[in-house]
């Protein structure tokens, strides 16, 4: 093992936060309908590539701004979301199904991925894509940093949002009890509705995000579920700052396993982080 | 355990073992071998995951555990196949009882804590291959390595090692779920707590479990090896095998020992149908969508429709049979049986708890209590709200570790140890709110307790026994049905009947009579008074004073934790710091 130069470790503790940022965009919606509405919504992955995929179609084939699919594909997303919120519920799906069913569902969106765009790589080009400028002798790739931004932007707007507004209360209490929730005239199935839509749209602005810093291939949407699973319960089901916070970890502990090792040995650091941090400091999640 | 299922396990595996001597082609071996290998990994994966509820993903690091033990020791060591399948299953098995050993201690690590954890289990173990010399990046080869015949083709002796498992694997399977050991996996599923009250020995069942889990799928990675006979990191420690094995066991019906293993049919043929034809793409769509809507109306999945018809028709047929016994009793009260009555002493001391204190995080929530039980007395336990009888019973059955104190059982310390040894001790209690395991029936429930309790009863003793208890406790007529089909009488009988079925020397009653009727009361003290004239001793906690001072010898008063006041019951409640207790310091 060889010390790295300072430089080298800062650009790598950096872009350990950028992937982090990564890691908590998508992270925050799986874990907030995880935690409030008690569904490990598989589906998740497959609306990240989703979305990555329509935002690569429309700049690449129409020519429309990458920065502009991030106002039109949340709300359409949205949309999306309701529908398999009213699918869910119509049905009473209980957690462990929920991930049945939303597999179900992933397995279906990466189908009509492949059949659309083919297996092939894919590559959004636009003229955000190689932008990078330099602080410090530190390079700073801009897509990237937009991704970072965007995490912590609706990381904390959520934790406002849950926080100090009448529907925040309202979801955290539906979440902890239902029926009596319901009892205090909670409109719980227009709250889940929201819920669902607000995480879906969350999945699509992570999309556009994934679209502008990486090759796209319909295969990968599996390989992320790990390590983003473990963001997700290591930061808190249900909790909006936490998922940002065990991204980073995860992200920067690796980052550094990859200059301090080798790239090969990075998921034993951030998964013996996870493993340690379960046992010692449980009741977390 | 049922002969024809076992029989008609090995009869389906021998008339199987006659494929390969028919002709069929080679392309139906490895069909079928894979249809074999999904049913190995997903009906392990049940073992623990089904029966327990603890929903691992970590299936594959203990298949791929197993895999590479093959692998290294077959494709580089130069070890003979045969020889590295031992090697295999006690690799994998000896990973999950080390993860187990500790996992299982941290008592918070459950459910989606505990399937996070296997999930990283899986990313560690692969980085460690990886970079290790076990395989060191490239995979590792196993085209020279001699397959064992045990057909006429190689792939044929692939599809007979396959299909030996698969049989053995069910066949454990099978075991498990007729077993003493399996109800006791059942009652960890349902609720983990209680179960250990009642007398499982949790940690150990949960380990075993796990042993025999990881043990199969460290086999199935052993043959897969062989299979494949080119092994990577990235194939072998893929989400697929955790993934499909959730998918194959909840469609199939993960209560169920079958259920895994026709969950693991489906979705193999569903992949192979739709996806070998020219449309794959579509077809993995279709696969994808037929999941969606299997689940969607079919949430226990194929089998659990399959028993909960079985379960509708064996409740109405019971309905039906009480209907026509008794035509005037109401469904609610079947006709109540009298146990016979058994010796009555008093004298020496059954318990003997000396200076007991339990602290919650600085709130001491029992200070020091010295106290004793005699044989065959009923102790009535009061005290205000928060004074710390629910706390005295929890300590007292071994639920809570006292933080300082002695608790002795016939003369033997019993502090500081696990909850079953208290059961199986003798020590039987009731809830406040009933806490039944809820996916088993009022019968199951009772027996299990037989079970694991002080009775300590092989499980077809234990049925036939609990039919007496249920129908002591008049719940005869509601013998098939789930707690969740019972009212809150029934329900607190269902808690008697359980406690009863322990055999126990001391009976915790925490608050058996509230939210029942005056009638239900007056039923419920004529039973109690019958429990202890089978001379079983009764801790009695009780707010209803009417049937106080109707059923105890002597009463010992908390309050604040400590104990205020005990003997004969009229005059300890005339005591000034008992009316203080509850009345508060007249100051005029």
């Amino acid at each position: 093992m060889t010390l790295p130069s300072l430089n080298l470790l800062s650009q790598s503790i950096l872009s350990g936060f950028f992937i982090g940022g990564m890691y908590g965009l998508i992270g925050l919606g799986l874990g907030l309908s995880w935690g409030l509405l008690r569904q490990i919504n598989l589906a998740h992955f497959g609306f990240v590539f989703l979305s990555a995929y329509i935002s690569y179609h429309m700049a690449s084939v129409w020519g429309i701004d990458p920065l502009l699919t991030l106002l039109i594909l949340p709300p359409v997303f949205f949309c999306i979301g309701v529908a398999m919120q009213w699918l869910l519920s119509r049905f009473h799906i209980s957690p462990f199904n929920s991930l049945l069913v939303t597999f179900g569902i992933t397995v279906m969106i990466e189908s009509l991925i492949q059949y659309v765009w083919t297996a092939d790589f894919r590559k959004l080009q636009s003229s955000y894509g190689e932008e990078k400028f330099t602080v410090g002798g530190l390079f700073v790739p801009v897509p990237e940093l937009l991704t970072l931004m965007l995490a912590i932007f609706f990381a904390f707007a959520i934790w406002a949002a849950m926080r100090f507004t009448d529907l925040g209360k309202a979801m955290r209490a539906m979440a902890e009890d239902g029926p009596i929730a319901a009892a205090f005239g909670i409109n719980q199935r227009l709250l889940s509705f929201l819920l669902s839509g607000a995480c879906v749209a969350l999945a699509s602005v992570a999309g556009v995000c994934f679209a502008l810093t990486f090759t796209l291939t319909p295969t990968q949407i599996f390989s992320w579920v790990g390590v983003v699973f473990a963001v997700v319960m290591l930061g808190g089901l249900g909790s909006a700052v936490g998922p940002l916070v065990a991204g980073i970890i995860i992200g920067v502990s690796e980052a550094v396993a990859m200059v301090l090792f080798s790239p090969s040995w990075a998921p034993i650091v951030s998964f013996s982080l996870l493993i340690l941090m379960l046992l010692f400091r449980p009741g977390k999640a | 355990m049922s002969r024809t299922i076992v029989l008609g396990i090995l009869g389906a595996g021998i008339a199987l073992g006659f494929l390969p001597w028919l002709g069929v082609p080679a392309f139906y071996e490895s069909f079928l071998y894979l249809l074999f290998h999904w049913m190995i990994l997903a009906v392990s994966w049940n073992i623990l995951s089904g029966y327990t509820g603890y929903f691992s993903f970590g299936h594959g690091a203990f298949f791929g555990a197993g895999i590479y033990a093959t692998a290294y020791l077959a494709g580089r060591a130069g070890w003979p196949f045969l020889a590295t399948v031992p090697a295999a299953i006690l690799v994998a098995a000896l990973l999950g009882v080390v993860l187990g050993a500790i996992v299982f201690r941290v008592s918070s690590v459950r459910g989606e804590l505990f399937a996070l954890l296997t999930l990283a289990v899986t990313f560690v173990l692969a980085t460690v291959i990886l970079n290790t010399p076990v395989d060191g990046g490239p995979g590792i080869y196993l085209i020279g390595v001699d397959i064992p015949v045990l057909g006429p083709s190689q792939s044929a002796s692939i599809y007979m090692m396959g299909l030996i498992t698969a049989t053995l694997t069910l066949l454990i399977s099978y075991w498990i779920y007729a077993s003493k050991f399996g109800t006791g996996l059942f009652a960890i599923h349902d609720d983990e707590d209680v179960a250990e009250v009642m007398g499982v020995p949790t940690y150990r069942f949960k380990l075993y479990a796990l042993a025999i889990s990881c043990g199969l799928a460290g086999l199935a990675g052993g043959i897969h090896a062989l299979f494949v006979s080119y092994v990577t990191v990235s194939e072998t420690f893929s989400i697929t095998v955790p993934l499909s094995v959730v998918l194959m066991s909840i469609l199939g019906g993960s209560r169920h020992w079958i259920g895994p293993a026709v969950g693991a049919v489906l979705i193999t043929c569903l992949l192979y149908y739709f996806t070998s034809g020219e449309s794959a793409v579509l077809g993995r769509a279709a696969v994808g969508f037929i999941l969606v809507v299997v689940i969607l109306f079919m949430p226990a999945g194929v089998l659990g429709l399959v028993s909960g018809w079985r379960h509708n028709k064996r409740v109405r047929v019971a309905a039906e049979a009480a209907a026509s016994a008794a035509p005037v009793h109401a469904a609610e009260a079947a006709p109540v049986a009298r146990l016979p009555a058994r010796r009555h002493i008093v004298a020496e001391p059954l318990l003997q708890v000396r200076g007991l204190s339990k602290a919650f995080s600085g709130v001491k929530a029992l200070n020091d209590v010295t106290l004793e039980v005699y044989k065959g007395e009923i102790l009535g336990l009061i005290g205000p709200n928060g004074s710390g009888k629910s706390t005295f019973i929890n300590v007292v059955s071994g639920h809570y570790k006292p933080t300082a104190g002695e608790i002795l059982f016939e003369g033997q310390s019993l502090a500081g140890q696990d909850a079953h040894r208290f059961a199986q001790a003798g020590i039987a209690r009731t809830y406040q709110i009933p806490r039944p395991f809820s996916h088993m029936s009022v019968l199951e429930n009772v027996a299990m307790v037989g079970m694991f309790g002080g009775g300590g009863m092989s499980r077809a003793e234990a049925l036939r026994e609990a039919q007496t208890f249920i129908e002591f406790a008049g719940l005869s007529h509601r013998a098939h049905a789930l707690p969740d089909d019972l009212n809150l009488h029934q329900r607190k009988f269902l808690e008697l009947a359980r406690a009863l079925a322990a055999r126990p020397k001391l009976l915790l009653l925490d608050e058996v009579l509230s939210g029942l009727t005056p009638g239900e009361i007056n039923e419920a003290i004529e039973m109690i008074q019958r429990i202890r004239d089978r001379g079983t001793t009764i801790v009695f906690v009780e707010h209803v004073m009417r049937a106080v001072m109707a059923l105890t010898d002597r009463i010992v008063v908390l309050n604040h934790g400590a104990l205020i006041a005990q003997g004969d019951a009229s005059a300890v409640m005339n005591e000034e710091a008992v009316k203080a207790a509850y009345l508060g310091k007249a100051h005029a």
